[in-house]
């Protein structure tokens, strides 16, 4: 794994130091009781001090609702509500602040673009592509769609080694779909997709693409206008900030030409009995009262994610996924799935150990404070695509180390011992 | 805690599992789904002059939600009917002889939730 010398490598991060960052992984342990190694990442990671601090913060100093007060503590809390709308904006180089919608999580985000941009322009005889890697998240809201309007959802196929076949994807492209929609990174199997050609093959067959960012946008260097994505949806809680947080990025002319989602106070310009008018975007699908703190804190996130430097998040979780896979391929009776190549993988490995159940691999490896997830990580078209009706998971992010990865191999060994495998 | 959850009573039905298989006709017969893991088990029972006959089940999934199924049909085989109606989880859990925590309960109890479907006909509540 030395081999690659073509980017310029960054300096390391040091994730023992950025260990220290995250009480959840520092807390006094019971007499015999080993340092929890947290592999689970991908479903939700720890919160660093800084984002506990802003959210307890907000909760005990400026507690208001925001944009409506004219009294000082709403002005801070409306202040610091749009101050991390630029912060996120800037994370992912959005053209604007305006483009960033503050919604609960990525699936929220994909609702939102379902029931506002797909109500108004998908309709009977249209095509939606997806993919059969796609996060529930990403299928359910089109199909419960398709039901109401009866358009066509066709799937891209994937290769053995879990990519998207490309060769399937421009034939479904020459069918002249209204709507690509698929993921940047599968939260099943950790495959990267090329999604600069996904996109750029998409426009040009006249698609509007909207990208689940959800386990790429934590982990990978994001840039909007150089994707030139038309949605990219994503979770806070995924990135270390709060749960409850979760962006849409729109491009500004898509998201000012759609009508609301949600209908309520905040979204609207004038309402009469007669009827309503609605306010610019972002306001307008930002109904109701936001999780105000919990925005502030994503804010937060992105300011320490961003110190770290997106290359470097990237480079040591290139490196641990590396590591992984070579020791994980020691263990007896293990399948891998997806591609082998660290290069072509976000820090997530999903594998089964002979016939053991995932469930039982994880509570195994729970007793020894490794912490990962077993399930079909509601990817269940991806799992019938592998032939498996769940897999477990370990997933990796900033304040994994090298040592997490030797606790993972050793509680495997201590399954196979156990389930007399090897 | 490993060693306590997977004993070797647990690995023993798990891999060699008693009155697996299906029976056809049966007199009653359910199956279900533990939604967490994806386990399945189906039932089905013979019940001759109030006692129950033969007993198999099937399904796949977890270790502690087959040996659960296994261990299930060895307890009722011979029992009066009446008697298997009575059974609770507590009876059950106290034959799994495993510390079995909240995250796993729907795995050891999803046998026992799926023969008192079959013999009422209806799903029955978990507690």
């Amino acid at each position: 794994m030395t081999t690659e010398t073509t980017h310029n490598v960054p300096t390391p991060l040091d994730a023992a130091a950025i260990r220290a960052d995250f009480p959840v992984l520092n807390q006094p342990l019971e007499p015999g009781e080993k340092t929890l190694v947290f592999l689970d990442s991908a479903a939700s990671s720890q919160k660093p001090a800084a984002v506990l601090d802003a959210l307890n913060d907000y909760y005990r100093q400026y507690n208001a609702n925001i944009h409506r007060g004219v009294y000082k503590l709403s002005e801070k809390a409306t202040a610091k509500y749009e101050e991390a709308r630029h912060l996120v904006a800037a994370f992912i180089n959005a053209a604007s602040p305006r483009e960033i919608v503050f919604v609960r999580n990525s699936t929220e985000a994909i609702n939102l673009v379902a029931h506002s941009w797909g109500r108004r322009n998908l309709k009977e005889g249209d095509l939606v592509v997806l993919s059969v890697m796609e996060h529930h998240s990403n299928i359910v809201p089109w199909q419960l769609l398709a039901e109401e309007k009866g358009f066509e959802i066709a799937y891209i196929p994937l290769t053995s080694d879990v990519r998207l076949d490309m060769e399937a994807y421009e034939q479904l492209l020459r069918r002249e779909p209204k709507l690509v929609s698929v993921a940047h990174v599968s939260n099943g199997v950790g495959t990267i997709n090329d999604v600069a050609t996904i996109i750029r093959q998409a426009h040009e067959a006249g698609a509007v693409v909207l990208i689940d960012g959800a386990q790429s946008v934590p982990h990978l260097p994001i840039d909007v206008q150089a994707l030139d994505c038309d949605f990219l949806a994503f979770s806070g809680h995924k990135m270390l900030g709060p749960m409850g947080s979760g962006a849409l990025y729109g491009k500004r002319a898509l998201l000012e030409a759609m009508p609301p989602f949600l209908g309520g106070g905040g979204m609207i310009r004038k309402v009469t009995l007669e009827g309503s008018t609605f306010a610019d975007v972002p306001a307008r699908f930002e109904a109701g009262t936001p999780a105000v703190g919990e925005a502030i804190g994503l804010g937060v996130a992105v300011e320490y994610l961003t110190a770290l430097g997106m290359d470097r998040v990237r480079e040591h979780e290139r490196e641990l996924t590396a590591y992984a896979l070579e020791r994980l391929r020691e263990v007896p009776a293990i399948t891998i799935y997806g591609p082998q190549d660290p290069e072509l993988r976000g820090g997530v490995i999903s594998f089964t150990l002979g016939d053991v159940h995932p469930h039982d691999v994880a509570a195994i490896l729970d007793s020894d404070n490794v912490a990962v997830r077993a399930g079909h990580h509601c990817n269940q078209p991806l799992m019938h695509h592998l032939g498996v009706v769940a897999t477990t998971r370990a997933s990796f992010y900033v304040y994994n180390t090298l040592e997490d990865v030797d606790r993972l191999v050793a509680g495997l060994h201590a399954v196979n011992r156990i389930f007399g495998l090897a | 805690m490993a060693e306590q959850l997977y004993r070797e009573i647990i690995l023993d039905h798990y891999r060699n599992p008693r009155n697996k298989g299906v029976l056809e006709p049966a007199d009653y017969s359910y199956e279900d789904t533990n939604p967490l893991c994806g386990d399945e088990v189906r039932i089905d029972l013979r019940v001759k002059d109030g006692i129950v006959s033969e007993v198999r089940f099937s399904g796949r999934g977890c270790a502690i939600s087959q040996a659960s199924a296994s261990i299930l049909t060895e307890m009722i085989q011979g029992k009066p009917l009446e008697e298997v109606k009575a059974l609770t989880k507590d009876d059950l859990l106290e034959e799994l002889a495993i510390p079995i925590s909240p995250a796993r309960m729907k795995c050891a109890c999803l046998s026992l939730k799926v023969l008192k479907a079959g013999i009422y006909g209806v799903p029955q509540d978990e507690d």
